[in-house]
């Protein structure tokens, strides 16, 4: 039977993970497609996937009583969408608006953290991952919070 | 050491006065940042190379250094974006199609577009620091077939604060420039990228071994921008910033503009990023 396998293991964040493991991780995971303009998820709901995004852009917003929703971030071909799914009690933090056709991989985040629970070396190369692009977006967000375009940049 | 070091000779009297440019057109870029068309009073043309700047003079009012945006191929009309910013900068946004302004230069270093021939030559700008970067990018245009990729990175604040939209349409248009718009935040129905410049750098697609970068914005967005070069594996030598600093003469004798062993004036605006590299970390200078 064919399998995500081929996908994943060609997925940035997957690149070079050890074959067995990337066995584990297949297991949990399945072809989704969201059309644009509908949402991938809302604030507050459980975090029940994280996503790989294949092709399609993602806009992620928080709305704002007075001036509508805000994008904070938008991610592409090639970026992960969420940690949520990690992070008690795993429920999203913003909204998830598709802004073109969105082709990506979800990964089930219960059957994600039960393999990792059960195999520490697998938690811990998934992590190793994960920390890595909490690091770039953390840093990006410092960046925008300093407002270096404001007049007393 | 590529065409950046520009020498001066200070003791031609005419670095010290400014000459009469007629203002032909003004353009509202965005809230606080305009654009001018000048034309020399005198008839003689303002000849320049990409990254240099002029000393713009608003008479009974004062003086401050403006980069030159406009196309060097085109030296008959004088073209400054400038950003209503202090005293002086307030005074230029009142000028109006007629009105005179005085102008010495231009000053400065340029950016080493010679050496990046044959190379990638990535642009990165933060907010008005693509007005710098404009002429270089007419000028690699002109010159597209001598340059591997091309590509520009521009980031701003908000879609708002966006400058020069009609040459990134036109830009954007065309097959052998590749270019990439990003603002910080967005509300609405701003449907493109969101996020820092930075972050458009692994999206760009270019040969790290073999690329020229130039890089003008605020000094912590060049900091941070030329560290993803070098993560990407870069050569230091061939990244370039344009500094800005409080110029009083433009031409390295009073020494307002010192930064570190350097005058931004003379020496600058573009720098080698080795140049700087140490002195961007050190507080007070």
């Amino acid at each position: 039977m064919e399998t995500l396998k081929p996908i994943l293991s060609q997925h940035p964040f997957f690149k070079d993970l050890q074959p067995e493991y990337l066995e584990l991780v297949t297991g949990c995971a399945s072809n989704v497609r969201f059309d644009a303009d509908s949402y991938m998820f809302h604030e507050g709901e459980e975090a029940g996937h994280f996503y790989l995004l294949r092709t399609g852009n993602v806009a992620l917003e928080i709305a704002t009583p007075d001036r509508g929703p805000m994008v904070i971030q938008t991610l592409g071909e090639g970026e992960l969408i969420g940690w949520s799914w990690l992070v008690p009690p795993y429920t999203w933090h913003f909204d998830a608006r598709v802004t073109d056709l969105v082709r990506a991989i979800a990964l089930d985040a219960t059957c994600l953290r039960k393999k990792c629970e059960a195999d520490h070396h697998l938690g811990y190369e998934l992590l190793k991952r994960l920390t890595v692009m909490m690091e770039q977006r953390l840093a990006a967000t410092r960046l925008q919070l300093l407002d270096v375009y404001g007049t007393n940049a | 050491m590529p065409e950046a070091d520009v020498v001066l000779d200070t003791t031609v009297e005419s670095h010290f006065i400014p000459r009469p440019f007629r203002v032909l057109r003004t353009k509202r870029e965005t809230h606080d940042v305009f654009t001018l068309e000048l034309k020399p009073e005198d008839g003689s043309p303002l000849s320049f190379r990409p990254g240099q700047f002029n000393m713009m003079y608003v008479h009974g009012i004062g003086e401050v250094p403006i980069s030159i945006s406009g196309n060097p191929a085109k030296p008959e009309t004088l073209v400054h974006t400038v950003r209503a910013v202090g005293g002086v900068t307030f005074a230029v946004r009142s000028i109006h199609r007629g009105d005179i302004l005085g102008i010495r230069g231009p000053y400065g270093s340029v950016w080493p577009i010679e050496a990046a021939v044959g190379s990638d030559l990535v642009v990165v700008a933060g907010g008005i620091g693509l007005a710098p970067l404009r002429p270089v990018i007419y000028e690699a245009l002109a010159r597209r077939q001598q340059f591997g990729k091309l590509i520009l990175l521009y980031g701003t604040r908000e879609p708002e604060d966006i400058i020069f939209e009609k040459d990134l349409e036109e830009w954007r248009a065309r097959f052998d420039f590749h270019v990439f718009v990003t603002v910080d935040r967005a509300i609405g129905s701003w449907k493109g990228h969101v996020g820092v410049v930075t972050g458009l750098l692994p999206k760009a697609s270019f040969d790290p071994a073999n690329t020229l970068a130039m890089i003008c914005g605020p000094e912590v967005m060049m900091r941070f921008t030329a560290m993803e070069f070098l993560k990407l594996g870069v050569d230091p030598a061939q990244i370039y910033f344009s500094m800005e600093r409080n110029m009083k003469c433009g031409i390295g004798l009073c020494g307002h503009c010192q930064f570190g062993p350097y005058f931004v004036c003379r020496e600058g605006p573009v720098f080698p990023y080795p140049r700087l590299k140490q002195l961007m970390t050190v507080r007070e200078i």
